[in-house]
């Protein structure tokens, strides 16, 4: 590729990741409004269960593991694609995958379990703000799922390209932020909802 | 090696740091927490704290905020964002507890009568 090219290039990449960036910040904006929701309807209990009582300590520590695994190895996949490495590339994004959907599923059991005891977001404001705080992010993890299946299916039909270099640094971003949003998902939902 | 290989090796070794440090970072917080270390406000604190420095981490090492080079406007935004999540989270929280101080002594019908001469003064 000639230079002028190559710095056309570049500044496209520059921008892109900066727009979506600032995407990511207003998502932050988004996390921090239902955070304090959360934390001001946690007393709100209506007779209902406290969050003492229904958080299971390990299986969040669980998810929080498998999370933190996937952001990781998503880091590898990036890593792979700057070496050009189409082969390790895929492996990486596989097991990003699998992990996202253990991640996932362990979650909606969670969900699942909670709604089958009768403690649905029906309940009081406190299950409510819970719902959808971690809703959200549950939500967010599907997306981010599905593009990753786009992504993979690009790569088998068209390489490593530009724009596949590109969108999958996007991607990388993304998926590095949620871990983010989960750790204080974590900290102050399970570990502070235990503690206190 | 090369200068590319360098990069290269280096981007990895910040992998490996962060996901190891992150994930000593969880591990002790979990087990602050099971174990009852410390106790109500002092626990609610460290543990923040923990989380706090494992978002740092995970900027540095994960996000890369601060290989930008040229103006740093990833950087700028994060700090405009900080700036509004502090606002918003501490504004609710220290609004909220100060209603519920202030209406702490009240019975539920002596809640209801004082909306009731609220609404009939027009509000």
């Amino acid at each position: 590729m000639s230079k002028p090219r190559l710095l056309e290039q570049k500044f496209l990449d520059y921008k892109t990741s900066t727009g979506f960036w600032l995407y990511l910040m207003t998502d932050c904006v988004l996390f921090a409004s239902l955070f304090a929701t959360y934390i001001v309807l946690h007393p709100a209990t209506a007779g209902g269960p406290t969050s003492g009582e229904i958080f299971s300590l390990p299986m969040a520590l669980t998810e929080t593991i498998i999370l933190l695994t996937s952001s990781f190895t998503c880091g590898l996949a990036l890593l792979a694609l700057r070496q050009n490495n189409l082969k390790q590339l895929v492996i990486w994004l596989a097991v990003t995958y699998v992990l996202g959907v253990s991640f996932l599923t362990i979650e909606l059991s969670e969900f699942a379990a909670l709604v089958g005891d009768g403690h649905s977001w029906q309940q009081s404001a406190f299950l409510s703000g819970f719902f959808t705080l971690v809703g959200t992010h549950g939500f967010h993890i599907f997306i981010g799922l599905l593009w990753l299946l786009v992504m993979v299916a690009v790569l088998f039909k068209k390489g490593i390209t530009l724009k596949v270099k590109r969108q999958l640094g996007l991607f990388g971003l993304f998926w590095h932020f949620l871990d983010l949003v989960w750790v204080f998902i974590f900290t102050v939902v399970y570990l502070m909802g235990v503690a206190s | 090696m090369t200068s590319r290989q360098r990069e290269q090796r280096s981007m990895l070794i910040k992998y490996i740091l962060g996901f190891l440090v992150s994930l000593t970072l969880t591990l002790t917080a979990y087990i602050l927490v099971s174990g009852q270390a410390f106790s109500g406000h002092t626990l609610v604190f460290i543990i923040g704290g923990l989380a706090l420095v494992q978002m740092l981490i995970q900027l540095v090492f994960f996000l890369h905020v601060t290989d930008e080079s040229g103006p740093r406007f990833r950087l700028m935004s994060f700090g405009f964002m900080a700036i509004i999540l502090v606002i918003v989270v501490a504004g609710s929280l220290w609004i909220m507890y100060h209603l519920n101080y202030n209406m702490m002594d009240m019975s539920s019908h002596e809640k209801n009568s004082l909306m009731t001469t609220e609404r009939d003064k027009g509000f």
